[in-house]
């Protein structure tokens, strides 16, 4: 090798190492970016799929009770007053009922359902059967156990009962299907009582009908 | 001639003893387990159709079982590829329970009780195989062995299955999937024992069994029972070996004192 051809070499070689290193954090910053803007994307679709509910200002104002774990019995539901403005319509009340109880209590070590478990979906039937579809979360995060999975259902069929009582029944879903199990003990199969009273006569302009929204699951109308 | 089709009988005679031989098999596995540790490699009944039909004949007969309550059959929870809850410093459900298993076959068999298992090994057999193995036995009840996530550290609960609704059907067979359905009351009785002599070992435990939907005990055509100890997030897994011994003895003592009230609930027809 001549000494031009070793010096083209060598000077060729140092430009391809300054070209890396001035490269490579910039690929870097843009794969991360990337990988934020992908994680930011599920987030967003997740978050879409739930259709947080929106609160309306003109719902009045009313103390609900909601059920989280309690801090001096163990493995116990106490009720938590709460001041929400709730909806007149069971399904929409239903639903903001629920997200209260998902978003947990001020205290986390006592919330009852995993913090990342979203409401997908709530349909509610004429004969008071409510269907409560929860993301996957729901299974996934749960710990484990008769008893952890009974005060996590539990919780949710409690508060149901004290602030919807259009509801007599609740069947739950993940992720729109029926499951065998909540984590591997409490069965999903059926449906649980929700409330053993009679239930009250729903407002004319809810109509029992299961969301506004198009594309769910609507009951047919029945004529007289 | 003569000679070859005398040796021709001779080998179809044979050849039919040989086939005739395994069509066996089958009528013996139906046989209720005589011994007191059954291998899992020759299940009594190994699905729940097998189960059910084996079964209308004997749990949900009129007349009462000659020999009362002699099985109990152990179901250590969870296992092969499914651990159940598993706490921080590594333990797992599936293998404490199954260690819990020996302990508490050797309490109830000093009690005079034949016990099969669900599982011996690391394997995952289906809620409705587990259910199965029960569901062929005669005169037995059911126990399935787990350990919580939460709960009070060295306490113990036992769950019966809540109420089932009842079933619309004309012909008065009661379907698989709610084979506990006749068995509910019982199932209380034998948890309410059980769950008393967890109490006096256990501080903190409740005094009587509690209901909850748990989905092994639905199809189980037997008196069944849960029994969860708290739980996998103990620091160290010695203090819940330490429980294994009065865990043992609580559901050897409760068999035991529920043996007198076991009485096989009369059920027209069956399971279907």
């Amino acid at each position: 090798m001549t000494p031009r051809w070793k010096f083209l070499f060598v000077s060729g070689f140092i430009f391809a190492l300054l070209a890396a290193a001035i490269y490579f954090p910039i690929l870097r910053r843009r794969v991360k970016r990337a990988a934020k803007m992908q994680q930011q994307s599920e987030e967003q679709a997740r978050r879409e799929l739930a259709q947080p509910i929106t609160i309306n200002p003109g719902d009045p104002r009313v103390k609900a009770r909601v059920f989280w774990a309690s801090d001096t019995i163990d493995s116990t539901l106490v009720p938590v007053t709460v001041e929400l403005p709730l909806s007149r319509d069971p399904v929409l009340r239903s639903k903001q009922v629920l997200n209260t109880l998902l978003a947990g209590p001020v205290d986390a070590e006592l919330r009852t359902l995993p913090p990342d478990a979203l409401l997908l979906a709530f349909y509610l039937l004429p004969d008071g059967t409510a269907i409560a579809d929860f993301s996957e979360a729901l299974a996934t995060s749960v710990p484990s156990g008769i008893v952890s999975e009974q005060l996590a259902v539990n919780s949710i069929t409690r508060t149901l009962e004290a602030n919807v009582p259009q509801v007599q029944r609740l069947k739950i879903l993940i992720h729109g299907q029926e499951v065998e199990t909540l984590a591997g003990h409490l069965d999903l199969t059926g449906t649980f009582v929700v409330s053993t009273k009679p239930a009250s006569p729903a407002p004319a302009s809810a109509a029992l009908t299961p969301d506004k929204t198009p594309g769910k699951l609507a009951q047919p109308e029945r004529k007289p | 001639m003569r000679f070859l089709s005398l040796i021709g009988l001779l080998s179809a005679t044979v050849l039919s003893a040989v086939f005739v031989s395994p069509s066996q098999t089958p009528s013996q596995a139906q046989q209720p387990a005589t011994g007191t540790s059954p291998s899992p490699a020759t299940p009594v009944a190994t699905s729940p159709q097998g189960a059910a039909a084996g079964s209308v004949a004997s749990p949900f007969g009129a007349q009462a079982q000659p020999n009362g309550l002699n099985i109990v059959v152990l179901d250590p929870a969870h296992g092969g590829t499914d651990p159940g809850a598993r706490g921080t410093g590594g333990i797992r459900e599936s293998e404490i329970v199954l260690d819990f298993a020996i302990q508490v076959r050797r309490a109830l068999e000093l009690q005079g009780f034949q016990v099969v298992q669900t599982r011996q090994g690391n394997e995952d057999p289906s809620f409705d195989d587990r259910s199965a193995t029960a569901n062929a036995q005669r005169g037995a009840v059911f126990v399935t062995l787990h350990i919580s996530s939460t709960g009070m550290q060295g306490t113990a609960r036992v769950y019966v299955n809540s109420d089932l609704p009842p079933v619309a059907d004309s012909n008065g067979l009661i379907p698989w999937d709610r084979a506990q359905m006749p068995f509910l009351g019982l199932s209380k009785t034998f948890g309410d024992l059980v769950q008393g002599f967890l109490a006096q070992r256990f501080k903190g435990s409740p005094d009587a069994a509690q209901t909850a939907s748990v989905r092994q005990l639905r199809t189980t055509a037997a008196p069944a029972i849960a029994v969860e100890i708290s739980s996998v997030t103990v620091e160290n897994r010695a203090d819940l070996d330490r429980m294994a011994p009065g865990v043992a003895d609580a559901i050897a003592r409760g068999a035991a004192a529920f043996k007198p009230s076991y009485v096989v609930p009369t059920v027209t027809g069956g399971l279907r």
